[in-house]
């Protein structure tokens, strides 16, 4: 309970942390991004005008320390501001708009990931020495030295643009209508298979090598060789007894990395064109969209906590030696 | 990118993943500590145990071997490449888009721009700014984890938050953001805004270590001897750590890469300056692939996989040079003990 407590109060300063540097970054930047907006605009527009356009973007002229508290109350109420690429839509709006796109493809590529890779883990620490655990491992590394972004464009070129078998750019087919109807349904998926397919492929060394090593550590544990001298079938002794106990720093991997889920994987949504927070955090910052950029930063840092916190929680009930301590 | 289990200083390491290294690191750094009597350790000074260290893994360790291979080519063309390239890299020409050929080996750009020239020239900007940014941020992360664990107390309390802070803010989306912020492009910049979200993951594997070691006799046989504390720190703590040291400067040099590489590639490093990014960026921007125009990308992306394979290979040999228990058995071995049971017992005795 102590230590939930203690982790519980890290995650507020964490949090804490997070929204001050939201709100500093801009401000320390040389240069007023909002007032070179509004600098476009003086002299073509009544003052009147310019005024209402400074309270609708949030502008203000008060001292930095009151439009810090400004700030927090405003995200206290879910007032993010409004978007100046998007204008005259808020931040909340678009923000929600593009993230189902993102925990879907994101997710399901992680989730896919993270099982396939550390079954293939536990496979080859238990085929030591064998000619699938000299190549696997090494092969796979490559593909995760290589940049993301050009392992994407290639499998865009080979397998979109001259094999012609997905489709090149977009979240779904513009001919359907968005809903729920079959139509729409099947063109996202046909969509969303290449760009899964990248991020599993460049993504699964990781949880492979993770899983191996910690497999390897377990397999010399006593109570593993107390179990292959009791006769237990080959399957149970790989499964229930040393894979479930080399599992646990994978699923905290895991957890952590369901925060970076929201995120999106910013590349992915570039190469492919691929709606979602990853794209609109780029598009944001080409067009020095703050409002969404500082919108965008905070729900990612928000989610990385929330499944940080996760990850503690699930560590205390799968591992008991953290409880005792 | 950050989405990969590598993610950070979890998405950090491509190869030395947060998982991986987590269930890796510890081990690695208390053997060698065992290992070589920290009597021995003592009459050496830091950077001849380095070398020495690092020709122990050059010899002992095949992938290693490989590894540090590939790494010391690029180095030298980084190094000596330069010279022998006599076409102006970002000189127009007709030859728009010709494919690899003799005049041109590795083809040209949709302007006319020599891609070997640009590529040999690019890898002396990627390379220098991939190391020295990872020599920083590997050096912050040895001040600020051994300060920490050695001093303890308030001073470890406040940097232990600092670096928990750190370690929970998603690096690559911030470093996008404090990109777009950032007025001036250039690889000064780049290199900035990595090493502000890419320091503390190694920060905290080096606390950690520094703090088990903090009660070993020879640290207390130095204290009451006298030596001052920061004498202490790095004369008698950091020797020891240089295995993991080593190892997570290889790591981040990988991540470096990639990202610096990603950054460049959205457009949010200096345009104007040739490096493996940059090549992408504008590859991408006058869509090289639409117009099948291959080469242009094929040529930097196998640069930056085999230098991250390099070193990748080198952070395997360090860990199985640390950890027996990773390092395939010998055939011999193998041969002889038919059953798992003889295997593990094999094992153990090695570790």
């Amino acid at each position: 309970m102590k230590h939930l407590l203690r982790r519980i109060s890290f995650y507020l300063v964490a949090l804490w942390a997070s929204i001050t540097i939201n709100f500093i970054i801009p401000r320390l930047a040389p240069g007023d991004p909002a007032g070179a907006l509004m600098a476009r605009f003086q002299g073509r527009m009544t003052p009147q005008a310019v005024h209402s356009l400074e309270l609708q973007f949030g502008i203000s002229h008060d001292p930095l320390w009151m439009q810090y508290f400004q700030y927090l109350n405003n995200l206290f109420h879910g007032n993010m501001g409004t978007s100046f690429t998007y204008f005259p839509t808020p931040v909340s709006t678009v923000l929600l708009q593009e993230l189902p796109w993102t925990l879907a493809l994101v997710g399901t590529s992680v989730l896919i990931s993270f099982t396939l890779g550390s079954l293939i883990g536990v496979l080859i620490a238990w085929k030591r020495g064998s000619f699938i655990d000299g190549v696997l491992p090494p092969l796979l590394t490559f593909f995760s030295a290589i940049p993301y972004f050009w392992l994407a464009l290639v499998s865009l070129y080979i397998l979109a643009y001259t094999l012609n078998w997905f489709p090149l750019n977009g979240g779904y087919d513009t001919s359907t209508t968005i809903g729920w109807n079959t139509d729409f349904l099947l063109s996202t998926l046909k969509h969303a298979l290449l760009p899964a397919f990248t991020i599993v492929l460049a993504s699964i060394a990781g949880w492979m090598l993770g899983m191996r090593n910690a497999m390897i550590t377990t397999l010399t544990e006593d109570y593993v060789l107390l179990a292959e001298a009791k006769g237990l079938s080959e399957r149970r002794v790989m499964f229930s007894y040393a894979a479930r106990n080399a599992i646990l720093p994978n699923v905290t991997g895991f957890a952590l990395s369901l925060g970076f889920v929201v995120g999106g994987s910013l590349l992915t949504e570039v190469v492919f064109s691929y709606p979602g927070i990853g794209f609109a955090l780029l598009q944001a910052a080409q067009n020095s969209d703050y409002p969404l950029l500082q919108g965008i930063f905070l729900l990612i840092a928000l989610a990385v906590l929330g499944a940080n916190f996760i990850a503690d929680l699930v560590y205390v009930v799968l591992d008991p030696r953290v409880r005792v301590r | 990118m950050s989405i990969f289990p590598q993610s950070r200083r979890s998405k950090s390491q491509p190869a030395a993943s947060a998982p991986f290294i987590e269930g890796v690191v510890p081990s690695l750094g208390a053997q060698p500590a065992e290992k070589n009597a920290p009597k021995q350790r003592w009459r050496s000074s830091p950077l001849a145990s380095l070398v020495h260290a690092l020709w122990r893994i050059f010899t002992l360790n095949r992938k290693a071997t490989v590894g540090i291979c590939i790494v010391l080519f690029f180095v030298l063309v980084a190094l000596i490449g330069p010279l022998f390239i006599h076409t102006d890299p970002s000189a127009f020409s007709n030859d728009v888009l010709v494919p690899p050929s003799t005049a041109h080996w590795l083809g040209t750009t949709q302007t006319g721009q020599d891609i070997f020239s640009q590529l040999v020239v690019g890898t002396r900007v990627s390379i220098l700014w991939g190391f020295a940014t990872g020599l920083v941020v590997t050096t912050l992360s040895v001040m600020v984890g051994l300060i920490a664990g050695y001093l303890g107390g308030i001073v470890d309390d406040v940097l232990t938050l600092l670096i928990n802070v750190f370690l929970v803010l998603p690096g690559f989306p911030l470093a996008v953001v404090l990109a777009a912020y950032v007025p001036s492009k250039g690889p000064l910049t780049v290199a900035l805004v990595i090493t502000l979200t890419s320091w503390a993951y190694q920060a905290r594997v080096l606390r950690a270590q520094t703090l088990s070691m903090r009660h070993r006799d020879f640290i207390d046989a130095a204290r009451s001897s006298g030596e001052s504390t920061w004498r202490i720190i790095f004369f008698e703590i950091f020797p020891n750590e240089i295995a993991i040291v080593a190892a997570g400067f290889v790591g981040t040099a990988i991540y470096i890469i990639l990202a610096a590489a990603g950054l460049e590639f959205l457009g949010l490093g200096d345009v104007s300056v040739i490096d493996w990014g940059t090549m992408f960026y504008w590859a991408q921007n006058n869509d090289a692939l639409l117009l099948g125009a291959w080469w242009w990308y094929v040529a930097p992306g196998m640069c930056i996989a085999l230098l991250g394979a390099g070193l990748a290979l080198i952070n395997f040999g360090i860990d199985e040079v640390a950890n027996p228990r990773l390092r395939a058995e010998t055939r011999l071995v193998k041969r002889i003990s038919r059953f798992s049971v003889f295997r593990r017992r094999e094992t153990q005795v090695a570790s």
